[in-house]
């Protein structure tokens, strides 16, 4: 088990722009979380499946039936930004 | 005479359609109640008086024409505010919904609206509902309405504190890890997690899905029932619904507990379990056993290990779900020269600190050399736990335990210190995990005069069996004193 976490590679992954201040916060409660988090390494499980849901299903189909969509003015009005009708964003690919 | 506030749901129903009072009368009182009481506990996020009265007037124009849309017609009730309400602002408790409008209902919602109930408003709760004192609240704490220097439980704090205190007859909360039982405990009412799949999760922000299970809060057992009954049912809107009859509930209700078999898990008798939550649990059990009931202790050891299976399941989850706040669509932006930077300004100034704090924990569980030993393990230990259950329900009807180690701690005890936080789920989480249904009624108080709560599991799609011991817990335990601050004397501060 690991005893450091790369806190920082994690806020990143996570996109979270967090000072060092609060890496260094974040970073030792996240051990202390672990270090208890842990104790689940101590049941055997060999051969035992995880499980990922509590119900025992697998599809889930629906007919394919037309049905309206939400209006895309009311849900285009809760963007922060927008450009007639689409979702503004900065820009996405780097100079480098 | 007794305020209509203080009503519960059946009488409420009775006095509507025996022409007592009107739905609007009933839905003033509500909201009087929740003018003089808001000040003291914060239980609301949004107050919705015009739809509310609204709702109460094509309530009583319904009633005169005859039309009737069975028993919640015309009744007040909560709704959590991580249950998406059209029309009405939506925030889970979080700075990076602040002001989100949502364009659709939950199929929760659009229930109520069909059954002809008054949604009062939105309730306050632990931010994206992770916490168990809605002290995580980005809009301030709700307090608990038995004490104002107390928490009420979370993450559907606002819920129970609403329905505690009369600004609302009965209430909608999410449970993910006990975020309804724990603050029913907490708050003296009675509350309960379906089965998983029962009740439609669509609308429901997602805090972790393999987990969350809305349910109700009621202040009586009947009540739940009802409540439960309105929302239950399958949903071609959540792929997870359960696509089977929609479980029997409350026909066993009358039966009593005569040959009922009952298990008392002794992993949450012991240690860590408050000696006064303990003894009153344990007087409940003589209770019970006096009246027939076969009552047998039953070891679940997995239990252990639940609190931190959830804490690593739970968390990664919620790390996949919460990805998509990133400032584009809906909510907060804040502004960074990149749409990348953009999204991490945004997120970072947007979640609280332990939203942060989860989603950092479940990526890392999550992240590549890692999987295996946190995530990977944790669900192995999930189907233990089952295993363990499902063997335990092959020799009793229904499991029973405390549901929260303590009665309701002080704001600010256990804010600097996630980990002891966390431990106040520790007899709500197997649940879960299981996906099996549980509920919490209260049967006292301790020295403080804070409500103790009981928890009753039973295998999953098996409510009916719940709701049987629920209502003979209830007789039993004959609780029926009101927080002070629901009696009309009190005015605002």
């Amino acid at each position: 088990m690991p005893a450091e976490i790369d806190i920082a590679k994690v806020a990143k992954l996570a996109r979270l722009a967090l000072s060092q201040e609060e890496l260094d916060l974040y970073g030792s409660q996240l051990e202390d979380i672990l270090e208890h988090a842990e104790r689940v390494g101590a049941l055997p499980t060999e051969g035992v499946p995880p499980t990922s849901h509590p119900l025992p299903m697998t599809n889930a189909f629906r007919a394919d039936e037309v049905r309206p969509s939400l209006e895309r003015d009311e849900v285009l009005e809760q963007a922060p930004a927008r450009q007639g009708e689409y979702f503004r964003v900065p820009k996405i690919l780097g100079d480098t | 005479m007794t305020d209509l506030a203080d009503l519960s749901i059946a009488a409420a129903g009775s006095g509507l359609r025996g022409g007592e009072f009107t739905a609007r009368d009933l839905t003033d009182a509500v909201l009087t109640r929740a003018a003089i009481t808001e000040a003291h506990l914060h239980a609301y996020l949004t107050l919705d008086q015009e739809g509310a009265r609204a709702a109460a007037d094509a309530a009583d124009a319904d009633f005169s024409a005859g039309t009737d849309r069975g028993p919640l017609q015309g009744i007040p009730i909560a709704v959590k505010d991580n249950m998406v309400t059209r029309g009405i602002e939506t925030t889970a408790g979080s700075k990076i919904l602040a002001g989100y409008v949502p364009p659709y209902n939950a199929t929760v919602v659009d229930r109520l609206h069909g059954q002809g109930v008054v949604i009062v408003g939105k309730t306050n709760l632990d931010e994206f509902a992770m916490g168990s004192s809605t002290e995580n609240s980005a809009f301030g704490p709700t307090r608990n309405p038995w004490n104002t220097d107390r928490v009420p439980g979370g993450s559907s704090g606002g819920s129970a504190a609403a329905v505690a205190v009369g600004s609302a007859l009965g209430a909608l909360g999410s449970d993910t890890g006990g975020s309804i039982r724990q603050p029913a405990s907490l708050c003296g009412l009675v509350g309960v997690k379906p089965t998983y799949g029962v009740v439609s999760r669509y609308g429901l922000i997602a805090f972790a899905s393999s987990l969350d299970q809305i349910g109700p809060f009621a202040r009586n057992v009947r009540d739940a029932a009802t409540l439960l009954e309105a929302v239950a049912g399958f949903d071609i809107h959540d792929a997870t619904s359960y696509r089977g009859d929609t479980p029997d509930i409350s026909s066993l209700m009358d039966a009593g507990v005569e040959g009922m078999k009952i298990g008392i898990v002794s992993e949450l008798a012991g240690d860590g379990i408050d000696p006064e939550v303990n003894a009153a649990c344990r007087h409940m059990y003589d209770a019970l056993s006096d009246a027939g009931a076969d009552l047998r202790e039953v070891s679940l050891p997995a239990t252990e290990y639940a609190l931190s299976a959830y804490y690593l399941i739970a968390p990664a989850e919620a790390s996949a779900n919460l990805a998509r706040f990133d400032g584009v669509r809906y909510g907060l932006r804040v502004d960074g020269e990149t749409t990348e930077d953009m999204m991490s300004n945004t997120r970072a100034e947007g979640f609280g600190p332990e939203v942060i704090r989860r989603i950092l924990l479940g990526t890392y569980a999550l992240s590549a050399g890692y999987y295996e030993a946190f995530y990977g393990q944790a669900q192995r230990v999930r189907t233990l736990l089952r295993n363990e259950f499902a063997d335990a329900y092959a020799r009793v009807d229904v499991l029973v335990s405390p549901t929260s180690p303590t009665t309701a701690f002080a704001i600010g005890e256990k804010t600097s210190d996630p980990l002891s936080m966390y431990f106040a789920d520790v007899c709500t989480i197997a649940s879960n995990l299981g996906g099996d249904p549980s509920g919490s009624i209260p049967i006292g108080f301790d020295g403080d005069g804070m409500p103790i709560g009981f928890q009753i599991m039973a295998p999953a799609l098996h409510e009916a069996q719940l709701f049987r011991l629920a209502a003979a817990v209830e007789r039993l335990a004959g609780v029926d004193a009101r927080p002070a601050l629901a009696t009309s004397e009190v005015r605002p501060a």
